[in-house]
């Protein structure tokens, strides 16, 4: 007869079963609960639930790394053999280090806890308001299109060096596209939440049809640099692009923005406006995410042997300087800095920042509001340049007021030129990353910002 | 070539299949589907010669999908025992009655044949999940050590993906299919700096629907040269790195498919999946300019260009024999002699529009895992070649250009939410002068309007200039899912094309 399992026996469970010289192991239990609509009708839906494990196996100098679904202690006894026998039959790893102990990463008081999930009753309030919103919008020539997301993950972090650590994650979002029965304007409204205990969808659809009463006025405008805000959804999106291409080792090795060449990082250097801020902080309000390190295998920006190591406030960019690159403790070696692994959240804090956009609208005499950036790439890395376009909405701004929608555009800019030409920014809010936010990143905190000479490369025909 | 892996065929999806179809019916389902997959990715990374990453991982699972009260009810688990695939189904059914809420529309699927029990093998020699992991780290690190023999290379990286996809289909009408494709992508790239830059360049080798063999066999096999381009790479670096930067302006450009391939996904591919030019990617990837009154009639290019949508092209990334739900897969056209005169379908599309296929889905519907809902995936799409045997090669286009750019490898790709105006980099950008290259330039984007760019195709390159690129991570849908395609294309010819000086628009 089978034994019952839970995570964290499948945990001991593998630690007993390894043959290797030491052995860390990574359960994550998976739920969640998904809506999908457009045209104004529920399109499709989803309930998920996955119990992933992973076993890392450490056999001398080298590290075998093998993840899979597993429900069973049979299931994770394969994973330990091929883990073990990936060990045995792998070269020396080059980030080698010692293991996180329990002295240096203490058990998580909830270790015992089982997972807490979710399911589709997360929407018990939100799906009928969502169906009352087709009506709405039915009733008022709009079109809905949209996607909710409610997902919890919980991660069990156990190691032969005696980690015990859990974490509990949940992760939501909401967006909704809206637009007019002659498809001719386009308006989009979303963030995150951790519950949906905070979303509202005949809120939504009443953004969505306020965005839409700003097109009644249609602007053309040709492609060149203009003064330019960006709400905290756009300024996510392209700072998010910055934390991600400040790997140590790339910038250490001359491949990136962040390098002072031939070898060696800006680290130091300024390289943004004074009173700029950018961090993570893994016990930031409403962007709370892991306080310890998970990697379930090595790369530029992450090593296995570094699994556990505790994450706490880092300042990737203090007062307009470049104060860290996400280091492992390989490369930390390599640049002689101190170890400054990835954090799940991003914050981007402006000391002169205050008030809301509708501020920085006041004060504009003329220029271009955004809503969202979007199918964003990096173009130079020596620059740090990105290409984009703009999506759902660009607005004329004349003696502080919205008075038209414009044309959409394709831009070409760098964050880092952003944060060092902005010349007004608001005060920081939760936000939320149109282009990255729903699978990747989407615990951000972020102003908006106004940029005086925004380069809009071309005319996008897109609506 | 291979057949089925009993390490599979051995796990219990038939009877978790049959425990959830009859749960489904007894529930009143008008229509059920099951699907049972395993697929096992193996990732290895190598930088400098030392291997700095190795990773395997397999996703196991099953999904129940429904159509109860004219709605989608749709759930997945990875316990496998007849019990919970039951309540599955259960709850599939239950989140069907929870959307049938929401639901303004009954859902309906386009009828299809039933194939009871059938069987599908990609082809390939050897899996490359079967090789040894030493073999292939030691080949990795071969080509990190001798791409760092050329003096203008700091530093150089090199990768192998690999996946074997297993998948069994049954649904109520009686489809039972098992199938089993496997694909690679390997690939390198060397790094260099120059007095005041850096850049660097990569394979252009695509990623396949083939084995091993693509790495160590032979030409006949299908094997990349390898040899000659790490011979190669080094030196074009480091002319890349003294080459002057572009001038800004209006160019011809040939381009190679390696290149080429990639404006096809984004302008083409993706702007004919039908359930986009409907709306239902609306809010994420978006939607197409390519909307279904202009069947027929939008000229999207040149009279040169015929483009087909084809699931069944050997060793493509898409191909397989029957799709996630129960359709045979289909070649057909989607643009002829330069005009729209098809899209990519699903089940829910066909019956949407009857005019096209004859009311049937072209086998497009896809999911990446156990865990999400199929959706209208990319077929293969290809742009075909000058029919003529004799028609012109790569040097003959080449030869037609006074002033412009012969384009080679991807690098750096967007596009708009309508596939309208879009902006591409490349590995290399060869100057042509009076049909000649004359060496390379630095900082250039071509950027462009799809029916433009496509209407200012004058010439495609015979059948020896083409070559199947493609791409392992298209994304796609909400929750995202992630899809590899295929795209055939000959070298070609364009004229005037928009190229950008990128340290210009940095403003630097």
């Amino acid at each position: 007869m089978a034994t019952p399992t839970n995570p964290q026996s499948l945990v001991e469970q593998a630690l007993v079963a390894t043959t290797a010289d030491d052995c860390i192991v990574i359960v994550r239990d998976h739920t969640s609960a998904n809506l999908r609509w457009a045209n104004n009708t529920l399109t499709t839906n989803g309930v998920m639930h996955g119990l992933t494990v992973t076993v890392v196996s450490f056999v001398g100098e080298a590290t075998g790394s093998v993840t899979g679904s597993a429900t069973t202690q049979a299931q994770v006894t394969d994973l330990v053999k091929a883990a073990d026998a990936a060990a045995r039959a792998a070269s020396p790893a080059e980030d080698r280090n010692p293991l996180v102990t329990a002295a240096d990463s203490p058990a998580s008081p909830a270790w015992d806890d089982a997972p807490e999930p979710t399911d589709i009753h997360v929407y018990d309030a939100f799906a009928p308001a969502l169906g009352e919103a087709f009506g709405r919008a039915q009733a008022g020539g709009r079109i809905l299109y949209g996607f909710v997301n409610h997902e919890v993950t919980t991660t069990y972090l156990g190691s032969s060096t005696g980690l015990r650590l859990r974490h509990v994650q949940p992760t939501g979002h909401y967006g909704c596209t809206g637009k007019n029965a002659a498809l001719t304007e386009s308006a989009w409204v979303g963030g995150a939440t951790r519950d949906f205990a905070d979303v509202d969808a005949l809120a939504i659809d009443a953004e969505v049809a306020q965005r839409l009463a700003w097109g009644s006025r249609r602007v053309d405008l040709p492609a060149g640099r203009y003064d330019t805000i960006l709400p905290p959804t756009a300024v996510a999106d392209v700072m998010i692009d910055a934390y991600w291409y400040a790997g140590a080792r790339d910038a250490w090795e001359g491949q990136s923005v962040y390098s002072r060449r031939p070898t060696g990082t800006r680290i130091g250097e300024r390289i943004a406006s004074p009173g700029v801020h950018l961090y993570s902080d893994p016990a930031h309000d409403r962007l709370q995410c892991a306080p310890f390190n998970v990697a379930t295998s090595s790369g530029s920006e992450s090593s296995v042997y570094d699994n556990g190591l505790p994450l706490g406030r880092t300042d990737w960019i203090r007062d307009g300087e470049l104060a860290a690159l996400l280091q492992t403790r390989h490369t930390a070696t390599m640049t002689s800095q101190p170890v400054t692994p990835a954090v799940d959240n991003l914050v981007l804090d402006i000391d002169s920042g205050a008030g809301t956009i509708d501020d920085l609208v006041a004060g504009t005499e003329r220029g271009l509001l955004l809503t969202c950036l979007w199918y964003i790439r990096e173009v130079d890395a020596q620059s740090l340049l990105l290409t984009g376009l703009t999506r759902d909405g660009v607005y004329l701004v004349e003696n502080g007021e919205i008075t038209g929608s414009v044309n959409n555009f394709r831009w070409n800019e760098s964050p880092i030129d952003l944060l060092r030409r902005f010349s007004h920014a608001s005060a920081t809010v939760p936000s939320f990353s149109r282009e990255w936010g729903d699978d990747y990143f989407s615990r951000t905190a972020t102003p908006a910002l106004r940029i005086p000479d925004f380069n809009m490369s071309s005319v996008s025909q897109a609506m | 070539m291979s057949g089925l892996d009993p390490t599979f065929t051995d796990l219990p999806y038939r009877a978790l299949g049959d425990a959830a179809l009859t749960r489904a019916r007894e529930l009143g389902v008008t229509h059920a589907d099951f699907r049972f997959e395993r697929v096992r990715y193996q990732s290895l990374r190598v930088r400098d010669g030392a291997l700095q990453g190795a990773s395997d991982a397999e996703d196991l699972g099953f999904a129940v999908r429904v159509i109860h009260q004219g709605s989608w009810g749709f759930a997945a688990g990875v316990v496998l025992t007849p019990e919970e695939a039951v309540r599955v189904a259960e709850t599939a059914v239950a989140v069907a009655v929870v959307a049938s809420g929401m639901t303004t529309r009954p859902v309906e699927i386009a009828d299809e044949p039933v194939y009871d029990d059938v069987t599908w093998v990609s082809a390939y020699r050897t899996n490359p999940l079967e090789v040894p992991t030493a073999d292939k780290v030691a080949v990795l690190v071969d080509w990190t050590q001798r791409l760092r023999t050329g003096s203008a290379v700091d530093h150089a990286t090199a990768y192998l993906q690999q996946v074997q996809e297993n998948k069994y289909y049954a649904d109520l009408a009686g489809t039972r299919t098992t199938q089993q494709r496997v694909r690679m992508q390997p690939g390198f790239e060397a790094m260099g700096a120059g007095a005041d830059t850096f850049d660097s360049m990569a394979s252009i080798a695509p990623p396949v629907g083939r084995g091993w063999e693509y790495v160590t066999g032979t030409a006949a096999e299908g094997a990349w040269d390898w040899d000659a381009e790490l011979d190669e790479v080094p030196e074009l670096l480091a002319e890349k790195l003294k080459a002057p930067s572009v001038e800004a302006g209006t160019y011809d450009l040939v381009i190679h498919p390696s290149n080429l391939w990639l404006t096809i996904h984004e302008s083409i591919g993706h702007a004919t999946e039908l359930d986009r030019a409907l709306g239902y990617e609306a809010n994420y990837a978006g939607t197409s300019f390519a909307t279904i009154n202009k069947l027929g009639t939008l000229q999207y290019g040149s009279g040169v260009m015929n483009v087909t949508g084809d699931r069944t092209q050997e060793h493509g990334l898409a191909t397989v024999g029957y799709d996630d739900e129960g359709v045979e897969t289909q070649r057909w056209d989607i643009v002829r002699d330069g005009v729209l005169v098809g899209y990519q379908l699903d089940r829910p599309m066909g019956v949407m529009l009857p005019e096209l296929n004859g009311g049937r889905s072209n086998g497009c519907a896809y999911a990446d895992s156990p865990g999400h809902i199929p959706i209208q995936r990319m077929a293969n799409v290809s742009l075909q070649p000058d029919p003529d045997p004799t028609g012109p090669s790569t040097a003959d286009l080449i030869g037609r250009v006074e002033r412009g750019l012969y384009v080679v490898g991807d690098k750096s790709w967007s596009i708009d939410m309508q596939r309208f105006n879009f902006q591409f980099t490349g590995q290399r950008f060869h100057t042509i002068k009076d049909g000649e290259l004359v060496g390379q330039v630095r900082d250039v984007a071509y950027q462009a309007t799809t029916t433009d760019f496509w209407g200012s195709m004058e010439a495609v390159g015979n059948r020896d200039t083409w070559v199947l690129g493609g791409a392992f991570n298209c994304g796609k849908a909400q929750p995202g899912q992630v899809a590899a395609v295929s795209h055939g294309c000959p070298t070609s010819l364009f004229r005037d094309v928009r190229i950008l000086n990128t340290l210009e628009e940095g403003g630097n």
